[in-house]
């Protein structure tokens, strides 16, 4: 199974200028959980994807909101020039994809 | 006091108050009614050029029902981070929409306004003087940057806002603020727990967005002792323990840890429960007083003026090596602004840039699917100090766009298509956020509060200065 097929809302956004953050929310525990131990989705597979060093990454298992989090500085600071996402709200795409099957 | 009881009445001042909810929460007997007005979201625009997100329309609109509410239950409105950034002009901004909404009622008002705007010759003695520090992931800050700022904002905490409700406002004006201190402050001056009353601040300051799904309605908060509920007012609106929970996460680093000026809220012991169909009762918050009070700053940087051509290409043959293409391009433009206007483009002052849609613009080098597509857009933007230079770098970027040549086809090719006549547009100033940061303001006045009375038909606002 997919990310995006056990997901309930997969999003990106900037928290605050200097920092994006990807919530990966569910809406059954049974997926939570299943995602949250599979090994999948972890803050090794997101430093490798998003490209940045695993110590920059921090990642959340919101139990209580059955929600994955995972925060990382930007790679250009909201604005700057060449920065084509202000919002930073499209950079969830790649994590579509991972297969997530226990 | 047991309990306290208070409506947030939107998300973001100027987006729309629902009048029919906010009059209906009316019967929940409220102490007051708050709403954040400000957001960094957009980008670094409003703080730079004093510019609003919201239109005065929109903003005096939200103000003349919440005004009207409070006015009706006898309790104070708190508006925060005023007209966007919280900036000085966007508080004075703000304060003339409620002179003129006292205007139209016939009658005065009592506002106290809360400036958070920060000298800049000031803040470089502050950094000097070690207390300007870094948060995690900022650069170096340099004197000649800080004091390069268009505009510096520091965001306030509850005590200024806590100031400016002790002088018996009708309505609270406040520059940059903690979203959550708007609801905060007034259940702290009551003693009620710090975790509980931050915590709630925060569940509430996006309004309905803590419902299930988000519409038009407005949020209403009891804060007890041991616990806090939240439900919404508005038509189909709920609240459950995964929402309420879920929204902790929104646009924050930290799921569990919010820094605010006087310390952190921590929510890793944090129970939600169903109270009934719509509520969620929430215990466990806590805070962490911080040994020291610091306060975020946020400053503008202007990066210089901008104008772009917009257009696509069509040509299988040239997509198909659009990145040698576009190094044509950008060697025979950076070999003409040269030539021509007799500077560099150097990726600092002057700066060239392609946003190829279609294939990586929203993504850039971390596009995993990077193509090739049957067709893409192309944003060509020009940055340099002066708008007029920006201007003359993006004309001389069309000649080039249009015909620069592949080796498939002989002759002269026209391989771009312009979306515009005249193709350019010319994009006005750019600003970037310079600072992040926080200052350590010590026993120093950093906020300043000011009182005055708006409304008297015919007469000038009376001002006094108070602090």
């Amino acid at each position: 199974m997919k990310l995006w097929e056990s997901a309930s809302l997969i999003r990106s956004k900037n928290a605050g200028p200097f920092v994006l953050t990807l919530d990966i929310m569910f809406s059954d525990r049974g997926t939570y959980e299943m995602v949250r131990d599979s090994g999948a989705l972890d803050r090794t597979a997101v430093a490798a994807i998003y490209g940045v060093p695993l110590a920059d990454v921090d990642g959340y298992a919101c139990d209580n909101a059955l929600a994955l989090k995972f925060s990382m500085p930007r790679r250009l600071s909201q604005g700057e020039f060449g920065d084509g996402d202000m919002h930073g709200g499209q950079q969830y795409a790649p994590l579509l994809d991972i297969e997530v099957t226990a | 006091m047991q309990e306290m009881t208070y409506i947030a009445a939107i998300g973001a001042v100027g987006a729309g108050v629902d009048p029919d909810a906010l009059s209906a929460a009316l019967a929940v007997g409220p102490q007051f009614i708050a709403a954040d007005a400000g957001t960094t979201d957009a980008g670094a625009f409003a703080l730079g050029t004093g510019a609003t997100a919201f239109s005065r329309d929109a903003v005096k609109r939200d103000l003349s029902v919440m005004i009207a509410a409070g006015l009706e239950a006898g309790v104070p409105v708190i508006v925060g981070s005023a007209g966007t950034a919280g900036a000085d002009v966007h508080v004075d901004w703000v304060v003339g929409i409620v002179d003129e909404i006292a205007q139209e009622l016939e009658q005065t008002l009592r506002v106290a306004a809360v400036y958070a705007e920060q000298d800049r010759s000031v803040l470089v003695e502050r950094l000097a003087a070690g207390d300007i520090r870094p948060l995690r992931h900022a650069t170096e800050l340099s004197r000649d940057v800080l004091s390069g700022c268009e505009r510096v904002v520091a965001m306030m905490g509850v005590e200024p806002l806590q100031q400016a409700l002790a002088t018996g406002a009708q309505v609270v004006i406040a520059g940059r603020s903690s979203d959550a201190a708007l609801f905060a402050a007034l259940p702290l001056v009551h003693g009620f727990p710090e975790g509980l009353a931050w915590h709630a601040g925060k569940v509430v300051e996006c309004g309905t967005m803590a419902c299930e799904t988000m519409g038009r309605g407005v949020m209403v908060v009891t804060l007890r002792e041991d616990s806090f509920s939240v439900w919404p007012i508005g038509d189909g609106l709920r609240c459950t323990p995964q929402s309420v929970a879920a929204h902790s996460l929104y646009e924050t680093a930290d799921p569990y840890h919010f820094a605010e000026a006087s310390g952190t809220v921590d929510l890793t012991g944090c129970t939600y429960a169903q109270e009934d169909a719509v509520t969620v009762r929430v215990r466990e918050s806590r805070f962490v007083e911080a040994a020291e009070h610091t306060l975020k700053l946020e400053g503008a940087t202007l990066l210089g003026y901008e104008a772009m051509i917009v257009g696509g290409v069509r040509d299988p043959l040239i997509i198909a090596q659009l990145d040698s293409w576009l190094g044509v391009i950008d060697e025979y433009v950076r070999g003409s602004v040269a030539r021509l206007m007799g500077v560099e483009i150097d990726d600092c002052d002057y700066r060239l840039g392609f946003q190829v849609y279609g294939r990586n613009a929203v993504m850039g080098a971390l596009e995993p699917a990077p193509g090739p597509a049957h067709e893409v857009g192309i944003v060509c933007t020009t940055l340099a100090p002066t708008q007029e230079e920006a201007t003359e770098m993006i004309k001389l970027c069309r000649q080039p766009l249009l015909h620069a040549p592949i080796p498939q086809w002989k002759g002269s090719i026209t391989g771009f298509a312009c979306l515009h006549n005249p193709a350019w547009v010319e994009l006005g100033p750019a600003y970037g956020f310079a600072l992040n940061h926080v200052l350590v303001p010590g026993d120093r006045d950093v906020f300043r509060l000011r009182e005055q009375t708006v409304g008297t038909r015919g007469s000038r606002p009376a001002v006094a200065e108070v602090a």
